[in-house]
């Protein structure tokens, strides 16, 4: 097994190249700027595709002509890059096709600044452009996770025929750990919807525009039902200490990991809390939320943004009686372990 | 007994929904004809715009998707990067490729990806019901422009070809008619080209054809056919404006 010192964005690629990307489309937006470079050269390395765009809004248009290929196929920015994505991230949902999109959250809103952030949860969990869709979204908070995450999201992106996205942030895509390297994929399953010629079949199309009366909703009741599968089946999270806690800190990606430094240091000190932390943000981990919250007083969600999560945790806690607050840092303010921790003891 | 004429293998039987007198239904007909002469039907890929010709999917007999609006030439880059022996072509209307798209066509065509843009001008935003396009010409009156489009206000036209012609990476480009007969069979030549310019793998090569919007110019096909031959070609010049080095105009 191969062990490389990488940064965020190398080991997300790297994680896709194991898992068996062969294109790239991306246009150069701080602080994921490492992703194209790293990208350019490892694409011609194996033989793959690299393609540095005019635009987020062609970056993710090529991507759809390479998933609609039959490839796998990526693309990487950062916030308001991923705004520009949005109408292409919904034609990719509206035509099933698998895509992966890593979004290295920066402060906004607007041009905001190159610092970690989390505010494009309501973006990304909520399908983000126009239509009634979801993408499949993983929250990383390592660099190890973002390299197994992405791999991840290859997977579940044609399993369901869906874009999937992998949620970092600055923090995520600039830091340096040691990444165990997961062995290339060989297999794949076939792709029969693809477009890439029809000798020997019929013709192919791919579309999303459905006039004839009808044929829409049936589709998006297609696809609703997809949904409901990935909800069912996808979900992923993490808790530590939460079984016996009377307390729950909510808390996901480097956030997550701040606030666990947080967390141990209250333990260590006789306060009875919990970190539990979903790993996918959609599908969110209501129920298992829930069961864990069951004899909780106080719920404590931490993020950096003016509060988003914390409506999907009212969700999960509609029928608690607990007590919920919240402590956050808009785009541009990272906590450290240290005010966290004074949170946790102040409520 | 001898077949002289039957549908082309790469149309289907679909009735296609287009106006009387539309010039989409020629133009697709062409194109399908020159991938049955060339005998690239199983290997040829096409990006449909978003305008009245995305449906042309289900009227060409071979592979199709849609491209959101103006972004056909993107997708198409993708996918001829990644499938360098299929042929690749986007077929795209004024607003997709001249308004929206032009972002994505000009640097499409710099980059010289090998794919063939056939871009059907007719003036007018047809599937909107007849709203300025970035093609319209001074004077002609739209559902945005009703005293007529007046360049002081309104801006003046795009010229893509003479836009395009200053670009490496576009090997052959041309503007062709489908006014009449002889405009006709020189756009079906234009399009055999573009194709031919493909297999070469020498860069993007660019077909621009004026065509008919009866419904939206609100002339009858006939009078149509005269305005695309008295107003637009005077706007528009048909002809050669890159030929492939080494070859005859």
């Amino acid at each position: 097994m191969k062990i490389k010192l990488l940064n965020g964005c190398e080991a997300s690629a790297e994680g896709a190249i194991s898992a068996g990307c062969k294109f790239y489309a991306g246009y150069p937006i701080t602080p994921q700027n490492r992703y194209p470079e790293y990208m350019s050269e490892r694409m011609e390395e194996i033989g793959g595709i690299f393609i540095q765009a005019e635009s987020e809004t062609s970056s993710i248009n090529m991507v759809f002509g390479a998933a609609a290929a039959g490839f796998r196929s990526m693309t990487s920015s950062s916030s308001p890059g991923i705004s520009l994505m949005q109408e292409g991230i919904s034609y990719l949902s509206g035509c099933e096709l698998p895509a992966v999109i890593v979004n290295m959250n920066r402060g906004g809103p607007g041009l905001g600044d190159v610092t970690p952030s989390q505010a494009d949860y309501f973006q990304s969990t909520r399908g983000g452009g126009h239509g009634d869709y979801r993408t499949i979204v993983l929250a990383p908070w390592s660099c190890q996770e973002i390299h197994d995450y992405t791999y991840l999201a290859f997977d579940l992106a044609d399993r369901y025929r869906n874009p999937t996205l992998v949620l970092g942030d600055g923090l995520i895509a600039q830091m340096y750990e040691t990444v165990r390297i997961k062995p290339q994929k060989r297999r794949f399953a076939k792709k029969p919807w693809a477009i890439n010629g029809c000798s020997g079949r019929k013709p192919n199309s791919l579309k999303s525009l459905f006039l004839t009366p009808g044929v829409l909703e049936a589709h998006n009741w297609k696809l609703a039902s997809k949904f409901a599968k990935i909800e069912k089946r996808e979900i992923r999270f993490e808790q530590y200490w939460c079984s016996d806690s009377s307390y729950i800190l909510v808390s996901y990606g480097t956030c997550a990991r701040i606030a666990k430094e947080a967390v141990q240091r209250a333990r260590e000190e006789g306060i009875d809390i919990g970190l539990f932390r979903p790993i996918t943000l959609w599908p969110f981990p209501y129920a298992q939320l829930r069961e864990y919250i069951k004899n909780a007083k106080k719920i404590l969600v931490v993020e950096m943004n003016l509060g988003q999560m914390i409506d999907d945790v009212k969700i999960a806690a509609a029928n608690s009686s607990a007590r919920i607050f919240f402590y956050g840092r808009p785009g541009g303010g990272i906590p450290d372990p240290d005010e966290i921790y004074r949170e946790i003891k102040k409520k | 007994m001898k077949i002289i004429y039957q549908r082309p293998e790469s149309l289907t039987p679909a009735t296609n929904t287009y106006c009387p007198g539309c010039g989409h239904g020629i133009i697709q007909k062409l194109i399908a004809e020159v991938i049955d002469e060339l005998e690239l039907r199983t290997k040829t890929i096409a990006i449909a715009p978003v305008g009245c010709a995305v449906l042309s999917y289900n009227y060409f007999n071979f592979d199709v998707t849609e491209a959101a609006h103006g972004r056909a030439p993107a997708v198409a880059t993708a996918i001829k990067r990644l499938l360098p022996n299929r042929i690749v072509f986007t077929y795209q209307g004024d607003g997709d490729l001249a308004a929206i798209g032009t972002a994505e066509i000009i640097h499409a065509a710099a980059r010289g990806e090998n794919i063939s843009v056939f871009f059907v001008n007719n003036a007018v935003y047809g599937m909107t019901k007849g709203q300025m396009a970035p093609t319209t010409i001074p004077g002609q009156k739209t559902t945005t422009t009703i005293n007529g489009r007046i360049p002081e206000i309104h801006g003046y036209p795009l010229r893509i070809c003479e836009l395009l012609s200053s670009l490496d990476g576009v090997v052959y480009l041309e503007r062709t008619t489908t006014s009449d007969i002889s405009g006709i069979l020189s756009t079906k030549k234009a399009i055999k080209k573009a194709f031919l310019q493909q297999m070469e793998n020498k860069g993007m090569s660019f077909v621009e054809i004026l065509a008919t919007c009866p419904t939206n110019w609100k002339k009858n096909p006939l009078e149509s056919m005269k305005w695309v031959k008295e107003v637009m070609e005077k706007y528009y010049p048909v002809k050669v404006y890159k030929n492939p080095s080494g070859t005859e105009k």
